[in-house]
């Protein structure tokens, strides 16, 4: 669908020049989210903004269902365009237009006329939830109503992409989860690719399918939103992870640990759950197993898109054969353990 | 001192002079934004990293139009007699006066323009650019109408500046206000005329720049 290659952007200003992209590979499939997350300044928005030419690649090419729109011409590329779709951390709209005038704008750039438009305007507005809105102006509206706004009005010409710069950061965490869900439902009811920047890792975490992590102008890892999560290479996109799932125990809870028998080890263990197995008792047939007590000092069960996705932290107590047992037990189940600390 | 027949002749002069002032700034103001609004719709686009970037037309342009405007307009009048000669056939009368007030309002125009177009926020031209909007589409749907009441003040700021500027030109001959005044004023020591002018050159500044202020609030109101 997306295939960028190669793909450098550098800006030349009157005191320096900035390498803001750095031989970048990448690929989108057709029909999937795909996230871009990094820090402030690494380089996510001037990546989306090649993709539909809003800035001139220094290098490379980015390739969309075959044709190289770096070789387009201005005519060509202003058509292209109708058929990426875009939306905006502050929404971007017309202060001069009604809810409706802005569903209608990119109809109108199209070409299409009165009841064409009107027509199209009603559908979107149905989609995002806001027929009733048609007359208002967007300072009427909150910062969910201005971004569904946004979204009407990025699918009026019925896009193949669509491209997302921080669609979601300047509004509440509610806010943002119905956005989200929006999203995700156009996703699947007309399979559209979306592209989907963010600094928030719960972001990706709730819609993405596959995510790229850019540091400083480089994609330094790209994978499946869940693999990442499971098994992060590196140090970024740890730090991303994270802030989004605390793996570290408080030191408190490590100090209360129970006292031991004389003949037994305790160790302490975190283990990571990942789909299916979320829904079996595992722990608890684990110590009609084996001769250990399990303390559980911290647990967390959250979602990736629609997988569930858990992090415990246990304190295993027992002979030192029966809780290597235990270990081995879970992680037959293909769960990821890993000893924190012997204690 | 109070003659009824001196005050309905007085009446009668002012009230001729104060129609062609009024005449001479409507016509004068809408010639000036039919040249001034392109020039300053020209001056934001063709600016570096703009939509029509073109830095050659862009720095012309913007010397052009210092230069116009660094001339005073009492000199500005005088030398341009030639063509308003070329243009009108006299220099004298309001149809002379317009040529010189268009010609200066011109440049003036162009930068009001230009500053409020600038006014708008980049990101809502990238948003109509990355929806394929070419550059007339831009500058049509966009730029202008998010303007809208920004410039309908400067239109109020322009047409003052004119009434200012239309009884500069009424002293060298160009009729209404200014030439009333300084006829019967200056040179006759008519001051009851000179106070009467001035009063009605106050009241039509007040009410241009009411006009202009209700306008754009009008606009600005319908938008919130
Ligand atoms: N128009 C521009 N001119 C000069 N430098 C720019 C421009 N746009 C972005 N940059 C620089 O390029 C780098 C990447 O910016 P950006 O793509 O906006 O990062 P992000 O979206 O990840 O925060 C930053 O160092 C930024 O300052
Ligand atoms: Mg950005």
């Amino acid at each position: 669908m997306i295939k960028i290659n190669n793909l450098t952007k550098i800006y030349h200003t009157p005191t320096r020049e900035i390498v803001a992209l750095e031989k970048v590979d990448l690929e989108v499939e057709k029909g999937e989210i795909f996230g871009i997350i990094g820090l402030s300044g690494a380089g996510k928005s001037t990546l989306v903004r090649c993709i539909n030419m809003l800035e001139k690649p220094t290098e490379g090419s980015v390739i969309i269902d075959g044709t190289d729109i770096t070789g387009l011409t201005s005519r060509e590329l202003l058509s292209a365009r109708q058929k990426i779709g875009m939306i905006f951390q502050h929404f971007n709209l017309l202060s001069s237009r009604t809810v409706f005038g802005n569903v209608a704008f990119p109809l109108e750039i199209a070409g299409l006329t009165g009841g064409k438009i009107k027509d199209r305007v009603g559908e979107l507005l149905d989609l995002v939830g806001l027929s009733d809105r048609a007359g208002s102006h967007p300072s009427q509206l909150s910062g969910g109503q201005k971004q569904r706004v946004g979204i009407a009005r990025a699918l009026a010409n019925r896009p193949k992409i669509l491209l997302s710069d921080e669609a979601t950061s300047a509004l509440d965490p509610q806010t943002t989860g119905s956005i989200l869900e929006l999203l995700k439902d156009i996703n699947r009811r007309f399979n559209l690719t979306i592209l989907m920047i963010a600094h928030d890792m719960n972001v990706i975490k709730r819609a993405c399918d596959r995510v790229a992590v850019i540091d400083r102008s480089r994609i330094v890892e790209v994978g499946k939103v869940i693999d990442i999560f499971s098994n992060p290479q590196t140090a970024v996109s740890r730090n991303f992870i994270g802030s989004v799932i605390d793996k570290e125990v408080p030191e408190h809870l490590l100090q209360c640990s129970n006292r031991q028998r004389p003949g037994t080890i305790t160790r302490l263990i975190g283990v990571s759950f990942i789909g299916d197995s979320t829904g079996k008792p595992l722990i608890s047939s684990m110590i009609k197993k084996f001769d250990v007590d399990a303390n559980i000092l911290y647990g967390n069960i959250d979602h990736i898109k629609d997988i569930p996705f858990g992090h415990l932290v246990l304190e295993l107590t027992g002979e030192p054969g029966q809780v290597a047992g235990a270990l081995d037990y879970l992680c037959g189940f293909g769960l990821e353990v890993e000893a924190i600390d012997s204690v | 001192m109070f003659d009824p027949g001196a005050y309905s002749w007085m009446a009668e002069k002012v009230l001729v002079a104060t129609w062609e002032t009024i005449y001479m700034v409507l016509i004068s103001t809408s010639l000036s934004y039919i040249v001034g609004l392109p020039l300053g719709v020209v001056l934001v686009t063709t600016a570096d990293r703009h939509i029509l970037e073109n830095r050659g037309v862009n720095r012309v342009l913007g010397y052009i139009v210092n230069a116009v405007r660094s001339v005073p307009f009492i000199i500005f009048l005088i030398l341009i007699i030639p063509l308003t000669r070329i243009i009108v056939g006299t220099s004298i009368g309001t149809a002379a006066s317009i040529v010189p007030l268009t010609l200066a309002a011109i440049p003036f125009v162009a930068r009001l323009v230009e500053t409020s177009l600038k006014e708008i926020k980049w990101e809502l031209v990238e948003a109509a650019l990355s929806m394929g909007a070419n550059a007339w589409q831009v500058i049509s749907k966009v730029l202008l109408p998010e303007a809208m009441p920004s410039l309908s003040l400067g239109v109020a700021i322009t047409a003052i500046n004119l009434v200012g500027y239309s009884a500069m030109a009424g002293i060298v001959g160009g009729g209404g206000l200014g030439t009333l005044a300084y006829y019967y004023g200056h040179q006759r020591y008519e001051n009851d005329i000179m106070w009467v002018t001035v009063i009605v050159l106050v009241l039509l500044v007040q009410l241009v720049q009411m006009g202009g202020d209700a306008l754009a609030a009008k606009i600005s109101n319908r938008r919130r």
